[in-house]
């Protein structure tokens, strides 16, 4: 019994006010309190960083005039997680987003998704509208496309109207953000882990999950598996289990991408760890948005990989050098691998340039595809020397496994 | 949160990496804390101690595109 989030969900069809509240009961009156009950909870971002809830909703608490985001642009193409509860407990999350407004000060919350669950929680909104009218009010956006879109200084230029692209931090959102107030950017899952705080307490959401990351997690599992979809899972489960829980294996797997496309690489039986941050650091991954993409043997590691690295490359939003030429220097060097056309010093190449764009972007876009990097370099040596020797292997022409969609545009746009 | 009261939080330099367009000024002008990427982009080591300040002001005064500035060094 590990669902909490996803209780009494059937189908894809949203649940109604009525089912909402005979499942999980009535919402009760929020205050401040909530902001120490959250961080009472241990409860961590769910968009991919893992940042504790708990310090961002005191420090947006202490300015003036705060206004509320909540963030569904869920930029990473293997995640599904937010889409799934936007579209099927719309107000498990509003009642989170509201519960989130009303614990820091806001009168004001800015929802902004895709076309398609901005339409179910309008939905949703309507059949509130007949009770209290002191809540929040709440604003319905449509997010922008691609993959750094999501980052939350990303989602604020969008909802200002301009490119959605990030900016230097600090100034946090929390001190100056959306219209320069202070801005409490918050993902879905995470405002619906507080929809169920505010109901039961710190205590019940640490009953499950680790110390690190109690509670539950959302991932979305994909890939060589028979049942592909979003799971509710306890954080702390054996990275091995997870393959399972989609219905098993569709063919043995030669490894896991674990986290997203900024996540890492881990051997296929998950090297013996678990869905914990303080697990799979040691490991160079994270538990990230909870994506969980299992490569079959079948597949071509370096063509995949090869791929998404151009597509990361084509996905900087374009501001920052190291970035914009780092990034595409390293799509060229894993182009060569994958095509066996490197040159000489190319491996030399990936390590440093892998290691060269590191920490060098004002949003941590280089900085996780240097991640992903360094593991695929580490696991797939072999396949890596073998491809610069031989060229393709049997794999390569493969259908593939990682989506990836058209370029966003964030940069043309702006 | 432990620091000395003799030692001065000193400075440090901050890199805006949307405005840098990689002219490579700084790394001339302070070579010892900026060295360039193999793209043209200075990679730099912070930290400015009281004997390189003459320098590093005056690479922050060379830049071309105000992406260099020295900082009080933040505590902790």
């Amino acid at each position: 019994m590990s669902d909490r989030l996803l209780a009494g969900l059937a189908g894809r069809n949203p649940v109604g006010l009525g089912r909402h509240l005979a499942v999980h009961g009535p919402m009760p009156d929020v205050t401040s309190e909530l902001v120490r009950e959250v961080t009472r909870a241990g409860l961590r971002g769910r968009g991919g960083a893992g940042f504790p809830a708990g310090i961002k909703l005191a420090a947006v608490a202490e300015g003036r005039r705060p206004v509320v985001i909540v963030n569904g642009t869920e930029g990473e193409p293997m995640s599904a997680k937010d889409r799934s509860l936007l579209r099927r407990t719309p107000h498990l999350v509003l009642d989170g987003a509201l519960a989130a407004a009303r614990a820091v000060g806001a009168h004001e919350v800015l929802f902004c998704a895709s076309p398609q669950a901005n339409a179910v929680v309008a939905a949703a909104l309507a059949e509130r509208a007949a009770g209290s009218r002191r809540e929040p009010r709440v604003t319905v956006l449509e997010s922008a496309p691609g993959y750094v879109a999501g980052e939350e200084t990303a989602v604020i230029a969008h909802l200002e109207g301009r490119a959605p692209r990030p900016r230097v931090t600090p100034p946090r959102p929390a001190q100056q953000g959306y219209r320069k107030r202070p801005t409490l950017v918050q993902n879905v899952e995470t405002l619906a882990h507080i929809g169920l705080i505010a109901r039961h307490g710190a205590e019940w959401f640490r009953e499950r999950g680790t110390s690190d990351r109690p509670g539950t997690t959302l991932v979305t599992i994909s890939g060589a598996v028979q049942a592909p979809g979003v799971y509710e899972v306890a954080s702390g489960m054996p990275l091995a289990d997870l393959s399972r829980l989609a219905g098993g294996l569709t063919e043995p797997a030669r490894a896991l991408l674990v986290g997203g496309y900024f996540g890492a690489w881990v051997d296929e039986d998950g090297a013996g760890m678990t869905l914990d941050d303080a697990d799979l650091r040691r490991h160079g991954a994270a538990v990230g948005a909870g994506v969980i993409v299992v490569l079959g043997a079948s597949a071509c590691p370096v063509a995949e990989t090869a791929r998404l690295a151009g597509y990361m490359a084509g996905e900087s939003a374009g501001q920052c050098g190291p970035c914009v030429h780092g990034l595409g220097s390293l799509a060229g060097v894993l182009d060569r691998f994958a095509t066996a056309r490197t040159v000489p010093g190319d491996g030399e190449r990936l390590v440093r340039w892998t290691e060269m764009v590191s920490g060098r972007g004002a949003c941590a876009h280089p900085d996780g595809v240097a991640r992903m990097l360094a593991s695929a370099t580490r696991l797939f040596r072999t396949e890596l020397e073998e491809h610069a020797h031989h060229g393709a292997c049997s794999g390569c022409a493969a259908p593939a496994t990682l989506v990836l969609p058209g370029p966003s545009r964030a940069r043309a746009a702006a | 949160m432990t620091r000395r009261p003799t030692a001065p939080p000193g400075e440090e330099l901050v890199l805006d990496p949307i405005a840098c367009t990689g002219h490579g000024l700084c790394a001339e002008l302070l070579p010892e804390r900026i060295v360039l990427d193999d793209w043209g982009y200075p990679m730099i080591d912070p930290q400015v101690p009281a004997s390189l300040r003459e320098h590093a002001l005056r690479a922050v005064k060379a830049c071309p595109a105000l992406a260099l500035a020295l900082r009080q060094a933040r505590a902790g």
